[in-house]
């Protein structure tokens, strides 16, 4: 798993990732009342707002971390928006992505970087 | 954090785990560890406890009551001259172009007026009350903590302290002993929910406020699910809502003007701004304060225009919005045409460039649970 300053977390399989939002990041986000996703075969850029995430506080974005297609979004969080609470590391993935560049994802933290830079 | 103030319940917050906010130049709990849609629920479920020691608590008095009473109606629209002795009512403070300086409960304790404003406007409404009030003593009291308890369980939790609490009916608002200690209570608050206001000095504060988190049904509750629990029951946040640009029948407070106070009224006019109003309350305003019922699940949040369906001229803005967890949909409020106020009336909110369909609607989003 591979993290990202904005608090997302992804999991690398060859050209794919799934992305999705830290436990830090849910519980700072508060309760989650909405998500919009965008739809399967988009193209995204590197920082291009993908995600919007509703809590009971604020709208904030998830940007796209790299270049690529969404190729799979999670339509359960439509329904079960609360599942970014319950299991923000699991079952609340946002995205699938085909990434257009792989090397892109070697610049990501680790888990210990991660950790280390929320604490 | 630096340079903001603490209130008397500030250790308390930070022993109960709150997340701490900067709000109105105070250090205030935004919310506790279950967060604000549980604090919300257990609220309207049982009973939440809201420390809201930042508002101002202003003592008004005069050589009579009655001269109080006159003297603060030349700044509040509404008959305070009509409130019987042990009630409360609320007003505004209007400007003297018509718009509304603060929101505020004025309470008859007999010898006195109680008042009750805002934590951001509390400098300027004293200022402007001292300024205004020939004869009168005007004292922002500095000493006292306020505590809120709002919910079905708050008679029950609190007459097991203060019995004679169960007495009281919705705006009655009282002075009661506690062990010796003198509390100010009134049966109000800013939830639509039953509960009390209850004005302690700050030294007993944190021993009032364990009392009652003792009870089971009781849990404390910060700004957010406070934001959330009061736009539910249609209630205005000055600075959001309501301001120095909105008038009070634009705002839809009409009810705030008893009929004394109005044309052909015993004591017609009077206050700041009252040519405009008192016009205004004859004919109506260009625009309204309604609700809004988003027809998706997006909360349409403070900021967002309004339209007619498939026009380009904004008709209206949103003034607060958010997700009503007791109604499990989002809700907004905020000012159209009054030609587009109808309830029922369909329009359109634009979201992150997008046109969303909202429903004017009725307020309360949720009926209130008075004990009138």
């Amino acid at each position: 798993m591979k993290y990202t300053e904005e608090h997302e977390w992804l999991r690398v399989d060859g050209d794919l990732v799934v992305i999705g939002i830290t436990e830090h990041a849910a519980e700072q986000l508060g309760d989650v009342v909405f998500v919009e996703l965008p739809e399967a075969g988009t193209q995204v850029s590197t920082d291009d707002d993908m995600v919007v995430i509703e809590s009971v506080k604020a709208a904030s974005d998830i940007a796209a971390p790299v270049d690529g297609e969404v190729i799979e979004v999670n339509d359960a969080l439509a329904d079960t928006p609360g599942l970014v609470n319950a299991d923000p590391l699991g079952a609340a993935w946002f995205v699938k992505m085909k990434v257009d560049d792989p090397s892109q994802l070697d610049g990501f933290m680790s888990e210990d970087e991660y950790k280390d830079m929320i604490a | 954090m630096p340079n903001l103030n603490r209130t008397p319940l500030h250790d308390l917050h930070c022993e109960l785990d709150a997340r701490m906010v900067p709000f109105a130049s105070y250090e205030m709990p935004v919310q506790y560890y279950d967060g604000v849609l549980w604090e919300h629920l257990h609220t309207r479920a049982s009973a939440g406890l809201f420390d809201v020691s930042h508002m101002g608590q202003v003592r008004v008095s005069a050589d009579s009551l009655e001269e109080a009473q006159l003297a603060l109606e030349a700044l509040v629209p509404a008959s305070v001259l009509g409130i019987p002795e042990g009630r409360q009512r609320y007003g505004i403070f209007t400007s003297e172009t018509g718009g509304i300086l603060d929101d505020l409960m004025i309470a008859n304790r007999g010898d006195d007026l109680l008042l009750v404003v805002n934590a951001a406007t509390k400098e300027k409404d004293v200022a402007h009350l001292s300024a205004n009030l020939a004869g009168c003593a005007v004292t922002l009291i500095a000493d006292r903590a306020l505590l809120a308890l709002q919910g079905p369980a708050s008679e029950a939790a609190l007459a097991e302290l203060v019995p004679g609490v169960a007495e009281m009916r919705f705006m009655d608002a009282s002075v009661l002993d506690w062990n010796g200690i003198e509390l100010w209570v009134s049966r109000s608050g800013y939830t639509g929910e039953d509960g009390y206001e209850v004005s302690i000095p700050s030294s007993r504060a944190r021993a009032l406020a364990e009392a009652l988190l003792a009870c089971e049904a009781v849990i404390p509750i910060g700004l957010g699910a406070r934001d959330s629990l009061r736009l539910e029951a249609g209630l205005c946040l000055y600075g959001s809502d309501i301001d120095t640009t909105t008038t009070p029948v634009e705002a839809a407070l009409e009810w705030t003007i008893q009929k004394a106070r109005r044309r052909g009224g015993e004591r017609e006019g009077g206050f700041p701004g009252a040519s405009r109003i008192l016009e205004e309350l004859e004919s109506g305003a260009p625009r309204r304060r309604v609700g809004f019922l988003p027809d998706g699940r997006a909360p349409i949040r403070a900021g967002a225009r309004i339209f007619r369906e498939g026009s380009d001229e904004p008709i209206g803005d949103v003034t607060s919005g958010g997700f009503g967890p007791s109604l499990g949909r989002p809700v907004s409020m905020g000012y159209v045409e009054t030609g587009l106020s109808g309830t029922g009336t369909a329009l359109e909110a634009e979201v992150r460039g997008r046109r969303m369909p909202v429903t004017v609607a009725d307020m309360p989003f949720r009926p209130s649970t008075f004990k009138r």
